[in-house]
């Protein structure tokens, strides 16, 4: 009996140990944490930290570069292509971002009326939205070709036009035509997450406002725009984030051409770093833009903050 | 403030009709209750009113004017909804006055209204509070702030009590009949528990099924129902129902389920025979020798008074009494209702005799 008791008693005190470890809330907690923590370095923290280390380094394709500083970044303030490449990329972001507001806020507005065929017109609005990035660019491309644009051969059957559109010849035609490429393609995600936001106002307010005497102009004004303001915020940070790092339509449709016209910071960064193979450099103009995306986060983490009628109980 | 009369309106949604020619005189001043169970079409005939739905057919009409096809912000009404309808992102001041900035009345005459609304309704120390800040309660007051500030012709509520406690629920409904009384503003107000409408209305109009039952006082519903439908709705607990023969044997009796005989004062001409409904309030019955035999089932005192069921013939019956008798459960007793308080009603219509 004594001999048996003694590895009982031993199973025992490690089963114990081992429950006790489950047990502990500590413990539990770091354990459930290791996956996020483990996806966090490898897939987020360790790219932002090798490229932020690239950029101050000359690094090259198959070298191996040393630490020269901010050297990339006064090299490229003297370089008038990336300075280009900057107006380029705000000019996009910004004609492009007001636009898909204007047309998503519209068409969610529409979308939440009583409309015949209302689930199959949602379904096209979202249609942009579900085919590949790359396909669409390639329809766009076709679309504004020299010799096979379906626009110009419209317009000259019409009779509106004599020669044909050079939509990606020119310096200004080809970025307004990126920009509207984009805006095809953002317009689904403002128009239905805006529509979700709408669905979430309460019809009683909207009766309470008509008996209040406030015609539809009104109604919009003093209920539906501070009702959708939060989502509207989000919405907006998404899509100029979104828009200011875009690289598939442009490397697609233009490739940065015409003479560098538009070239985003992005498709220049991915450029000089990929194809022209100085990472260093290429890294640096993508470090380029934080300073931006940051100030875009700022601004909607301001306009984000829930305002004092959405907090609860508290005074 | 202005009378409303509504004259035999119909309510169709699709083929389905939901109100089946609906008339009530409302009188200037007046508080009415619509009353019914859900689905009685009581909520859509005040939307109706408001102009939230469009009326099938029939009119309705606000003073002299027949307001059918005048938009709702035209007519000159305030609602107060079942779920306030509050603007959450407007302080409670904002919200009493949303409805004078829209119509640009000057910032001094909003304010002075939204000030005096705030005082009788005592919502002063709140005006700058938020919705989300404010209790049940209190975001009910400042629905009826929002009417109030408009001082309309007529005044909506849609089920306003129903989102709140029971104890909150007594508060509002003495301090809303007390706001009536100090207003007369006409009002139509919509709810479903018939001790509302006993205890705030000067008219209640008992509705079922899309038609109006019975209109009338809250005592003349309760002392004379003309159907049996009303009968079984005013009052609480609610009247029992027995199915029996009315036999005029020398004297009138009710002969009920398994050969129970209650007193009856006197037959209705022509009734000897025939199938009929005898219906007694609880508050009604009497502990009597002559009464019929009845067995204790549940015994329920609420302090100031006791409700007894009680087996009458196998049938289960309820009786309330103010005083305290001891009764334990499969106890024999005698039980009589009042004959000059009994109830008799046609078994095939349900209409009183």
């Amino acid at each position: 009996m004594a001999v048996m008791a003694e590895p009982v008693a031993a199973q025992v005190k490690r089963s114990s140990l081992w429950s006790r470890a489950f047990e502990s809330r500590n413990f539990l907690g770091a354990m459930f944490m290791v996956p996020a923590i483990a996806i966090l370095i490898l897939f987020l923290a360790y790219p932002l930290l090798l490229g932020l280390w690239l950029g101050m380094t000359d690094t090259k394709i198959g070298g191996v570069g040393r630490y020269i500083g901010f050297a990339n970044f006064v090299s490229l303030a003297k370089d008038s292509v990336f300075w280009l490449s900057v107006f380029n990329t705000i000019f996009y972001t910004v004609a492009a971002s007001v636009v898909k507001f204007a047309i998503g806020l519209y068409l969610a507005l529409l979308l939440n009326e009583r409309l015949p065929f209302k689930s199959m017109i949602r379904a096209i609005v979202l249609l942009p939205f579900v085919v590949p990035t790359v396909l669409s660019a390639i329809a766009f491309w076709w679309i504004y070709d020299s010799q096979f644009s379906i626009i110009s051969w419209v317009l000259i059957k019409a009779g509106l036009i004599t020669h044909y559109i050079d939509f990606l010849g020119d310096p200004w035609n080809a970025r307004w035509s990126v920009v509207v490429a984009n805006i095809w393609r953002g317009v689904p995600f403002v128009a239905i997450t805006l529509l979700a936001g709408l669905q979430t106002i309460s019809p009683s307010l909207y009766e309470a406002a008509n008996l209040d005497g406030a015609t539809n102009l009104q109604r919009f004004r003093h209920i539906t725009l501070p009702m959708l303001s939060p989502i509207i915020a989000v919405v907006m940070t998404f899509s100029v984030l979104m828009t200011f790092t875009d690289f598939q339509l442009i490397y697609t449709i233009t490739r940065g051409g015409p003479i560098n016209a538009t070239h985003l910071m992005a498709t220049l960064s991915f450029q000089r770093a990929i194809t022209g193979g100085n990472l260093g450099e290429g890294a640096a103009i993508s470090n380029a833009m934080i300073p931006f995306l940051v100030a875009a986060i700022l601004l909607s983490f301001f306009g984000l903050q829930r305002s004092r009628w959405q907090q609860g109980g508290r005074d | 403030m202005s009378s409303v009369q509504i004259r035999d309106v119909r309510k169709s949604f699709g083929n389905f009709e939901v109100l089946h020619g609906v008339s009530i005189p409302i009188e200037d001043g007046q508080f009415v209750v619509l009353v019914g169970p859900s689905g009685c079409g009581k909520s859509t005939l005040l939307r109706m009113l408001a102009g939230l739905e469009n009326i099938t057919s029939g009119t309705i009409s606000i003073g002299d004017r027949v307001v059918n096809n005048v938009q709702p912000k035209e007519r000159d009404i305030a609602m107060v909804f079942q779920n306030y309808a509050l603007y959450p992102h407007m302080t409670v001041g904002e919200n009493m006055g949303f409805s004078l900035k829209l119509r640009n009345a000057g910032s001094d005459e909003i304010n002075k209204r939204v000030k005096r609304a705030a005082e009788i309704l005592a919502l002063t120390p709140l005006l700058e509070r938020y919705p989300r800040q404010l209790s049940g309660g209190q975001r009910q007051r400042v629905a009826m702030g929002r009417a109030i500030v408009r001082d309309p012709q007529v005044f909506l509520f849609d089920e306003p009590l129903s989102n709140l406690d029971a104890k909150l629920r007594v508060a509002m409904r003495t301090e809303i009949k007390e706001l009536h009384q100090r207003l007369k503003t006409t009002t139509v107000y919509v709810t479903h528990d018939q001790i509302e409408a006993m205890t705030m209305a000067d008219k209640i109009v008992v509705m079922h099924d899309g038609i109006v039952e019975q209109m009338g006082t809250p005592l003349e519903l309760y002392d004379k129902p003309e159907n049996q439908f009303v009968a079984g709705f005013i009052g609480s607990p609610a009247m029992n129902f027995l199915k029996g023969h009315v036999r005029v044997n020398g004297v009138a009796t009710f002969e009920g389920p398994n050969g129970v005989k209650l007193p009856l004062r006197n037959a209705p001409a022509g009734s000897d025979g025939k199938p009929v409904v005898y219906g007694v309030r609880p508050e009604h019955f009497t502990i009597a020798d002559d009464g019929a035999d009845a067995e204790i089932v549940v015994v329920e005192p609420t302090g100031s008074e006791t409700q007894v069921f009680a087996k009458v013939g196998g049938e289960q019956v309820v009786a309330v009494f103010r005083e305290r008798h001891q009764f334990n459960p499969g106890d024999k007793v005698k039980l009589k209702p009042d004959p000059a308080l009994v109830h008799l009603f046609d078994e095939a219509t349900g209409k009183r005799m």
